[in-house]
């Protein structure tokens, strides 16, 4: 497959990993954090932790939109599609995360609820424009990556008169996910949490621009280093880091210069600014409430915002009690730190959200990881 | 005189015709389809005694019995329908005991409303599938539900068949060291059907994969008897099977992904939709596990055969109380093949 697998070669994969451990000074350890959820995925899917050293650690952080949704929301689009009988078209990830009651969308579905998976935001409208007689919600969420596709459809609505049609918005920040884990008690004064930089974000990155990390490289004095999706990306935005660190440095480099620039795509920005605002607060899995951390439509697109068209109150609801997600999340805990990891929790029965979707870090790590873990039952042959 | 000429009846419209209630009601419209239908379409002398059960010689031998029902969306995809996929289904559980199917059966759910016309398609390409395979349908059953109770067709099959002498086929078969073999390029069948599904047409060239394997499989064991597991990936893909096997025989596997044969369109095309060609649903192609002496003598007789001149030796059983499926990746790390959980479900970003 071309302009893919070159990408993912392991010959050069084995000389950057012959730097990095020539590199990586074997006196100290190097956290280092991937923030997205597609890099978990890379890191677990190619093996790239085969190819590090024993020294330099990743640690998974909240990048994974579905993982990063509240019991709450979830909640509030299930009752959407049962009590207010609306068409909720969904991506599919976002299917199987737990809900109150032991509910799930799946499970609304085979309830009754008309719930339909999409593969873009324009489905959900082509949805609405074929069922005039219902209500279609679209269940938005993502990072920056999905927001200006929301966007346009809600232009696209108003532009052609589709009435029943509205956004259920769940878009989160990524610069206010970093700053709120950087903020931390755990990262800030317990120490707890050790980050020595960062892995930046690849999709996020190509519509928000290298310039928003400047803050974090300069207020917290931590590497930041953007990085795309594929596993050689990955390793070698690793070998940057280790070397900003090597060199006490601490800037914003950019591995991922064939899609990002500095300022990003300055028409998706325009695009999502004529239609979202800044949320004051809005509730995050495992973070809690984060001020100005998400977007919701503007008032004069109004008529498009479901929960403003079906007058939705907000829910609250706590995690399961035993679910170590919010700490997993933030990277304070590890996947096997967590009792029910593996055992009550796995992706067919996920009691939390980290275990549903396949960017989620216990998913992750149970799906590609977990021989790691095993006792060493039986020699192998 | 009266025009009317004696036991006429107005034949089926086969081209603007629909299925109706009655002809599932046992009466005279659903011998009538039975006649100009099934039975022109399948016909062969048991059959023809028109009894509701087939009465068929049997060789001496072990009986082997499957039975496979398909519900497959769209009903015509690139490659093949559900006609002929209900065909290759059953015969190919069949030959995955290391057997040679000898008879089918057919029964029929259809849904009320559905075109005479594309019933005929499915019946045709049914009765050449079976045709092709040797494997005539000797009886079987048609039942109507009413329009929103079904989704068009519905087909069940059952096939039976003998085992060859000599082997000894079992999916709790498989012992540490023996070699991992597939007939071909994996996930072919389910991208096909993907290319068509609604939010998702992408335009493809690739065709599902859905073949009778009875003959690749009795080509492998006449060159190696000994086979020791054989299985169709079919849902799930070659993951859930070895998984399967896995945990049936007690063992682990070490797959080697660079030498796993997939199509460059099907990785494409599972890039892009966020799949794994591993979990991705074959209906031509098998995995044989055979002990490593026997893996080059394996390797020939697959690739000697049409159906399996892409074969590959793609792993090794390895002993692992965990039952674990791991694979080197071309990357040149190493990670778990785990078991499909729920759907394969695209990743969003």
């Amino acid at each position: 497959m071309k302009y893919v697998d070159e990408f993912r070669d392991g010959e050069l994969a084995r000389g950057i990993a012959a730097r990095i451990a020539a590199e990586a000074d074997p006196a100290r350890t190097y956290h280092f954090m991937e923030f997205c959820g597609g890099h978990t995925h890379a890191i677990s899917r190619y093996g790239v932790k085969d190819l590090l050293p024993a020294n330099v650690v990743m640690v998974h952080g909240p990048g994974c939109p579905v993982c990063v949704l509240p019991v709450g929301r979830i909640d509030m689009a299930i009752e959407l599609a049962l009590k207010e009988k609306a068409i909720l078209a969904t991506y599919a990830d976002t299917m199987r995360v737990p809900a109150s009651g032991g509910l799930s969308l799946m499970k609304a579905k085979a309830k009754g609820a008309d719930i339909r998976m999409v593969y873009s935001a324009s489905d959900a409208l082509r949805l609405a424009r074929e069922n005039p007689g219902r209500e279609v919600v679209f269940l938005a969420i993502g990072f920056e990556t999905t927001t200006p596709p929301t966007a346009l459809v809600v232009r696209e609505a108003a532009a052609t008169g589709v009435g029943n049609f509205s956004v259920f918005a769940n878009h989160v920040l990524t610069p206010s996910a970093i700053a709120h884990i950087l903020e931390s008690p755990e990262v800030r004064d317990l120490g707890t949490v050790v980050i020595d930089g960062f892995v930046g974000p690849a999709h996020v990155s190509t519509v928000i621009g290298s310039q928003p990390y400047d803050y974090f490289a300069e207020e917290y004095r931590k590497p930041v280093v953007i990085a795309g999706f594929e596993p050689l990306d990955v390793m070698q935005a690793i070998l940057m880091l280790v070397r900003q660190v090597n060199e006490g440095r601490y800037e914003v480099e950019n591995e991922f210069t064939r899609a990002v620039t500095p300022a990003g795509n300055e028409k998706a920005k325009a695009l999502v600014a004529s239609v979202f605002e800044l949320r004051r607060a809005f509730e995050w899995r495992g973070l809690g409430a984060v001020p100005y951390s998400a977007l919701r439509l503007k008032e004069e697109w109004a008529a498009f915002d479901a929960e403003r068209r079906f007058d939705m109150p907000e829910r609250r609801v706590p995690d399961p009690k035993a679910c170590e997600c919010g700490a997993i999340l933030r990277g304070v805990k590890k996947p096997t730190d967590c009792k029910v990891f593996g055992t009550v929790c796995t992706p067919e029965t996920p009691i939390g959200s980290c275990m549903v979707s396949s960017e989620g870090a216990c998913a992750a790590h149970y799906t590609y990881g977990r021989y790691r873990d095993a006792a060493p039952a039986g020699a192998t042959a | 005189m009266s025009g009317v000429r004696k036991g006429y009846v107005r034949p089926l419209d086969l081209k603007r015709g629909v299925v109706d209630m009655s002809h599932g009601s046992g009466g005279r419209a659903m011998a009538q389809l039975v006649d100009e239908l099934f039975l022109a379409a399948f016909d062969n002398a048991w059959l023809r005694e028109m009894n509701d059960q087939a009465r068929v010689p049997m060789p001496a031998g072990r009986l082997v019995i499957a039975t496979d029902s398909h519900v497959v969306s769209p009903l015509f995809f690139p490659g093949g329908d559900i006609g002929c996929l209900s065909v290759h289904g059953t015969v190919n559980d069949v030959a995955m005991a290391g057997a040679k199917p000898l008879y089918l059966t057919a029964g029929f759910i259809l849904e009320e409303g559905y075109p005479l016309a594309d019933l005929k398609r499915i019946v045709d390409s049914m009765a050449a599938a079976a045709r092709d395979a040797g494997v005539p349908i000797v009886t079987g059953d048609t039942k109507v539900v009413e329009q929103g109770k079904g989704d068009g067709v519905f087909i069940n099959t059952t096939g039976v068949g003998v085992v060859f002498e000599g082997v000894d086929v079992s999916g709790a078969n498989a012992r540490p060291g023996d070699a991992i073999l597939v007939s071909g390029p994996m996930g072919d069948h389910g991208v096909a059907i993907m290319s068509l599904r609604e939010n998702l047409t992408f335009e493809t060239t690739i065709a599902s994969d859905t073949a009778a394997l009875h003959g690749l499989v009795e080509a492998l064991v006449t060159a190696v008897p000994g086979v020791r597991t054989l299985r169709d990936p079919t849902r799930g893909g070659l993951a859930t099977t070895l998984n399967e096997i896995a945990r049936q025989s007690g063992v682990g596997m070490t797959l080697r992904e660079s030498a796993i044969p997939v199509r460059p369109e099907v990785a494409a095309a599972c890039e892009f939709l966020g799949l794994d060609p591993l979990y991705v649903a074959n209906e031509g192609k098998l995995v044989a596990i055979v002990a490593s002496g026997d893996a080059p003598a394996a390797l020939a007789a697959l690739r000697g055969h049409p159906l399996g001149r892409e074969a590959a030796i793609v792993g090794e059983v390895v002993a692992d109380a965990n039952h674990f499926v791991q694979m080197e990746t071309g990357f040149g790390g190493r990670r778990m093949v785990d078991w499909l959980a729920g759907e394969q479900l695209p990743r969003i970003c």
